[in-house]
């Protein structure tokens, strides 16, 4: 049988193609062992904790949506106008703003919340009460640790006791 | 040989002298024979289990994960709780299914692994039957296990059970194929097919070193095949979790399952073995050429620490095949052991068979 030159690089071309696909293949596996094996050869780059062991030192990173807090300063005063928007906007009913009625020094009467309640047990931590409060009273705390052995515990008032409005926020 | 003061041979023969002296030959054989089943199954168990915990920590290690750490120091008797959670668990029997098969399944495959595992050479002299025709043996009996999940997967009478079965049968025997030709090729080099003069040819020098490509390539291609042959990621997708939620045992629960369980753990163990004492010398110390004082000094290291801590190496390698490739595709998985892994078998053998014919080998 008579191979053409033309055949013959053919059978060249092909050969060569087939021994690339294997080298090509082999250097990808290659590749991906190095990954895994560096990263079992170094321990240090676990990123997991052992949870209860380490509480003392836990942090949890910022932006962590563990429950909502009323944000107070040191002087015990708060953000929060009463307006109820944040009892609007929430899909599940959890958070109940209860106002009241004071007479202030100049022998005006205002209105201010007398509580703001929070159901953490039936909250979906959607974040559109703090998306959505205009005087930015409202945040994201970091706690996480919420078991309690009784449901009533987990409707939380959210204002300290006698904390006052902060000043300049309604302007 | 200094290290053949680890002969483990002293101990048997003085452990066998002893029953003879004070009880009929036929008895003295029962005894010892009872003896031999009971620490093998004692050891299979033993290493099953930390297989099993050897592959949640690598896997974890190379996740970026702590991995079991609650059960003991470092998580060490994780595998034995797991085991008595799975002991006290119910056997449930599925009303349609054949009940016989059903049973029988999980002691055939777990039957297939034990026998090849009796038939390797742990250390000198610990060594259960050391059959003239021990790689062929142990090729034989490994194939028993696919048998079993063959079974598993009809007498389930469900779906996913048989589709893994299905697979598993087409997956076994295209790297059968594979397994054999890399076996073969090293018997070409060895001319022989008794284990422990396989090991005992490597005394000068490991066949992997000594016999020039064709041994690495046929290591190489045993490491694929063999981990197609035990089921094992990336070729696993006789049980493809995310597609058959556990393929051929499905159905299977309690210990029944465990067996399924430690089996392919302990077919991992068997191929690691025969990689082993084909390619790395078995028991046989590491060995450079000229280094005296190194080479005496290897040989104070006791020849099972030596087995244990290769194969612990090809466990690992095998390990991490699995945690680091994707799944094959079943058409993927046969293009892989007909279209590449069977030419180059074929060629291998060619070489060897050549190698050897123009006696370069010794």
């Amino acid at each position: 049988m008579l191979i053409t030159f033309n055949n013959k690089l053919k059978i060249i071309m092909s050969l060569t193609s087939y021994l690339g696909e294997i080298f090509g293949g082999v250097k990808s596996l290659l590749t991906g062992m190095r990954v895994t094996t560096s990263y079992f050869i170094r321990p240090s780059t676990i990123v997991t904790q052992k949870y209860p062991e380490n509480r003392k030192t836990l942090k949890m990173y910022e932006g962590f949506k563990g429950e909502v807090v009323l944000v107070h300063n040191e002087k015990n005063e708060h953000k929060c106008t009463g307006c109820g928007i944040c009892e609007i906007n929430c899909p599940n009913g959890t958070i109940e703003i209860i106002a009241k009625q004071i007479v202030t020094e100049d022998g005006k009467k205002k209105k201010v919340i007398d509580k703001h309640i929070y159901r953490l047990g039936m909250c979906s931590f959607c974040g559109l009460c703090v998306k959505t409060c205009p005087s930015k009273a409202l945040a994201f705390g970091s706690e996480f640790e919420h078991a309690v052995f009784d449901r009533s515990k987990l409707t939380k008032t959210l204002n300290n006791d006698g904390s006052t409005l902060m000043k300049g926020v309604e302007e | 040989m200094p290290f053949d003061i680890y002969d483990f041979s002293t101990l048997t023969e003085a452990i066998d002298l002893s029953l003879r002296a004070s009880m009929p030959a036929f008895w003295a054989v029962v005894i010892e024979f009872s003896i031999i089943g009971v620490v093998f199954l004692a050891a299979y168990a033993l290493l099953g289990l930390g297989l099993v915990y050897a592959e949640r920590k690598v896997c974890a290690l190379m996740q970026n994960r702590l991995g079991p750490n609650r059960v003991g120091p470092f998580g060490l008797f994780q595998t034995v709780a797991d085991i008595i959670k799975l002991l006290f668990k119910e056997l449930i029997q599925i009303k349609q299914a054949d009940k016989l098969l059903f049973n029988l399944a999980p002691f055939i495959v777990i039957l297939g692994s034990l026998l090849a595992f009796g038939a390797i050479p742990f250390a000198k002299g610990l060594h259960a039957v050391d059959l003239n025709i021990g790689v062929f043996y142990v090729m034989a009996v490994s194939s028993i296990g696919v048998v079993g999940i063959l079974l598993a997967g009809w007498s389930s009478n469900s779906k996913y059970s048989l589709l893994g079965a299905m697979r598993i049968g087409a997956q076994i025997v295209s790297y059968e194929l594979s397994v054999g030709m890399a076996l073969v090729t090293m018997v070409v080099f060895a001319g022989t097919l008794q284990l422990s003069e396989i090991v005992e040819l490597q005394r000068e020098g490991w066949f992997i070193v000594r016999g020039h490509i064709p041994a690495v390539i046929a290591f190489i291609v045993l490491l694929i095949a063999g981990t197609a042959e035990t089921n094992r990621g990336p070729f696993d997708l006789a049980e493809a979790e995310s597609e058959l939620t556990a393929g051929f045992h499905t159905e299977y629960s309690g210990m029944k399952f465990a067996f399924f369980f430690l089996a392919e753990f302990m077919n991992m163990f068997v191929v690691a073995a025969i990689a082993t004492t084909l390619f790395w010398g078995g028991w046989m110390p590491l060995h450079f050429g000229k280094w005296e004082a190194f080479n005496h000094i290897m040989d104070f290291i006791p020849p099972i620490v030596w087995f244990f801590g290769k194969m612990a190496v090809i466990i690992y390698l095998i390990m991490l095949f699995k945690w680091t490739f994707p799944r094959l595709r079943i058409d993927q998985l046969l293009t892989l052991e007909w279209k590449y892994l069977l030419p180059i078998n074929l060629f291998n053998i060619l070489l060897m068979a050549f190698i050897v014919l123009m006696g370069w080998h010794w």
